[in-house]
């Protein structure tokens, strides 16, 4: 990828005072992010804090109520239609579940974003096709039906479509999600080589620590709509904030507390509380 | 009452709201109908599953509601000594009304229902999405194609229900009932009109499938992506696009006969 | 996910099956012969009383359909009905002195027009009259005389 060998420190992706309401919840209060080239980004935190929406903004699915969304030098927000298509051809995006198109068999599925982009013949969309197979382990797969695929070899057939296009990024969500250990490796190994080998930009959010602390370059944690640390793994192991402390190591009690807010156990119990004595 | 009334002004804003967008969903699937002209098999593939796997129940329907036509127009019309006109009779109720109607209530129940769970799932399971990534846009690439082919297959649907029906009408006055063969035929030559009656109808089926047809694709894109939603959307098209047929008639009956 | 030639056959059959049933709807249920209506010639005609004729009635002669109602007006001077008749180029050598007369098909059946040709060498062209007509005979009217000469035969 020609972005990727040019030694500049410009991020391929600023983002800057994100804000964004999903009706009367505030998702993301004024976060700042900023994705490296070449580089593997982990953005890290709880369920439900907005991950997969971060990554719908990147992409402009979604538009942020303010702030700037900057990719690759343009402002993902203020693009048109036409402009929009034109920047999402050079992104990959890797969805939870892979989203394969369920009456597309894995070859088809492969071939789709080159059949749609591309004007080549059925011979060389053949050969690609089988690349990216093979990068993937699924070359033997390619006559199966989604259906017929296990969760993580769905996940690797879309891993597969989404480096058909040759991006110069893409986008993981939550690639480790629901994964036995030996897909779970296979999917970590492959995040990893696949950035190495081809330069790209990854971007991957996730809730699973170990692994991705284990293949990041940089990690940003987010919660509550705010970035409450970021750096490379090791500065993070070395946080001296409770809260990333308790998020890293999955303890059950911390700043985070166990219990949803409540009144009183006692109280509660012996039905004293405001609520009951109604 | 106020709240009530705040009820009912949330209901209208929610309809009116829900309205224009299904109208910019369509300027937007018809600005993608250009693109698939050179690319016509994919709407050839729809048409398979919106019109042939429709084709059963479509002329099995025809063909029987044709028979009760020639068997209750026949214990009415024996009364008069005018059992000829059986064939007038049934043709015309064919082809002006039930085949357009019957045919857009089974379109709506068979081909729109199978349509909005498809799209809705389609939606639940990220795919849209996956293809809005890839840069490709659904409503272009999923849904013109769905849309273009019911409007196609819609009007063919209701002229085999409606041919289908007349050959049911013949068989039963002529073969059961003892109807005179020839009189059958051009009593209803006679007066069925080619414009006033087969257009109109031909018409109204265009009409009703571009409607029903709109509703199952604008229901499942705009679905609620639960497996709930996508059961609640294909209900809604069955009923919405059922109402739709049965009050654009009225309409469209008006206009064309109601001189 | 079946072979999208298979797909591609029954999609073809099914467009075939639909054209044939149009084309059925329109060559045996309806009268084609309304395509060929235009190409022909205008005639008129004046009637006292025109009954439930319409427009688009039929116009025969020995039964046979050559034409159809194009127009009915009413001339204001005679009180009487103008019928303008569309009759067919094919039937070019109508006398001109035909005879229309408004009959009813059956007792209470529609109202159509019956020619029945003259002598004349001449020929009905455009624009021609004919000049002797018998107007719809009018049930009530067939009634009441009847009615009325029996109370006088008594």
């Amino acid at each position: 990828m020609s972005q990727t060998d040019k030694p500049t420190a410009e991020p391929l992706v600023r983002i800057r005072d994100l804000v964004y309401s999903r009706g009367e919840r505030r998702i993301f209060d004024g976060i700042d992010i900023d994705i490296q080239r070449g580089k593997l980004t982990a953005i890290m935190g709880p369920s439900g804090t907005g991950k997969t929406t971060l990554l719908r903004l990147i992409g402009g699915q979604l538009r942020p109520d303010s702030g700037t969304v900057w990719v690759d030098g343009e402002s993902v927000p203020q693009l048109n239609y036409r402009q929009l298509y034109e920047l999402r051809k050079r992104m990959g995006m890797l969805f939870q579940n892979g989203a394969l198109l369920t009456d597309l068999n894995v070859f088809d599925n492969v071939a789709f974003p080159l059949r749609e982009h591309t004007r080549l013949n059925e011979a060389l969309i053949r050969d690609l096709v089988l690349m990216k197979l093979q990068a993937v382990g699924l070359r033997g797969a390619r006559d199966l039906m989604p259906s017929e695929l296990s969760g993580g070899m769905a996940r690797r057939v879309a891993l597969a479509r989404a480096i058909a296009l040759d991006p110069m990024m893409i986008m993981y969500d939550e690639p480790f999600t629901g994964q036995d250990p030996i897909s779970m490796g296979v999917l970590v190994t492959l995040l990893r080589t696949l950035t190495d080998a081809l330069g790209l930009t990854s971007v991957m959010v996730s809730h699973d620590v170990q692994e991705s602390l284990s293949i990041a370059d940089y990690v940003y944690v987010i919660s509550e709509g705010r970035v409450v640390e970021d750096g490379t793994p090791d500065t993070l192991r070395a946080s001296t904030s409770p809260w990333v402390q308790q998020f890293l190591q999955g303890l059950s009690d911390g700043p985070v507390p166990f219990h949803f807010p409540a009144a009183d156990y006692a109280e509660d119990l012996l039905g004293k509380t405001v609520e009951s004595s109604r | 009452m106020l709240d009530a009334l705040q009820r009912l002004g949330a209901t209208a804003l929610g309809v009116a709201e829900r309205m224009g967008r299904g109208h910019l969903f369509l300027l937007h699937v018809l600005g993608g109908f250009p693109a698939l002209l050179p690319r016509f098999g994919m709407v050839v593939k729809q048409m398979y599953s919106v019109g042939v796997l429709s084709l059963v129940i479509i002329a099995v329907s025809g063909l029987f509601v044709g028979m009760v036509l020639g068997l209750q127009g026949y214990n009415t019309l024996v009364d008069f000594g005018a059992t000829e006109s059986l064939g007038v009779m049934v043709a015309l109720s064919l082809v002006r009304e039930l085949g357009p109607v019957v045919a857009g209530l089974l379109f709506a129940g068979r081909a729109g229902s199978a349509l909005t769970a498809e799209i809705g799932l389609m939606k639940a399971t990220e795919q849209l999405s996956a293809m809005e990534m890839m840069a490709v846009d659904p409503l272009h690439r999923v849904v013109a194609p769905r849309f273009l082919a019911g409007i196609l297959s819609m009007p063919l649907l209701a002229a085999i229900f409606s041919a289908l029906g007349v050959v049911g009408g013949y068989f039963v006055a002529v073969g059961l009932l003892g109807v005179d063969d020839g009189a059958f035929w051009s009593q209803m030559q006679a007066k069925v009109d080619l414009h006033e009656d087969v257009f109109n109808g031909v018409i109204k089926s265009v009409v009703f499938g571009f409607v029903v047809t709109w509703i199952a694709v604008f229901e499942g894109y705009d679905t609620v992506p639960t497996s709930e939603g996508v059961s609640r959307a294909t209900t809604n098209t069955v009923v919405h696009g059922s109402l739709a047929v049965l009050g654009l008639d009225f309409v469209l009956t008006a206009l064309m006969f109601g001189k | 996910m079946m072979h999208s030639r298979t797909v591609q056959i029954w999609v073809g059959l099914f467009v075939i099956a639909g054209l044939a049933a149009l084309l059925m709807l329109s060559m045996k249920v309806s009268n084609i012969s309304t395509f060929t209506e235009t190409e022909g010639y205008e005639v008129t005609a004046h009637f006292e009383n025109i009954g439930g004729l319409k427009v688009r009635s039929p116009v025969t002669m020995a039964g046979v359909v050559v034409g159809r109602v194009a127009n009915i007006g009413f001339d204001k001077e005679s009180y009487e009905a103008v019928v303008t008749l569309n009759i067919q180029n094919e039937y070019d050598n109508i006398p001109a002195d035909t005879s229309a007369s408004i009959f009813t098909a059956g007792l209470l059946g529609e109202q159509y027009i019956g020619l029945e040709a003259g002598g004349a060498e001449e020929v009905l062209t455009a624009g021609s009259e004919l000049e002797l007509t018998q107007s719809a005979i009018v049930l009530e009217q067939i009634i009441g005389q009847f009615l009325v000469s029996q109370a006088d035969k008594e």
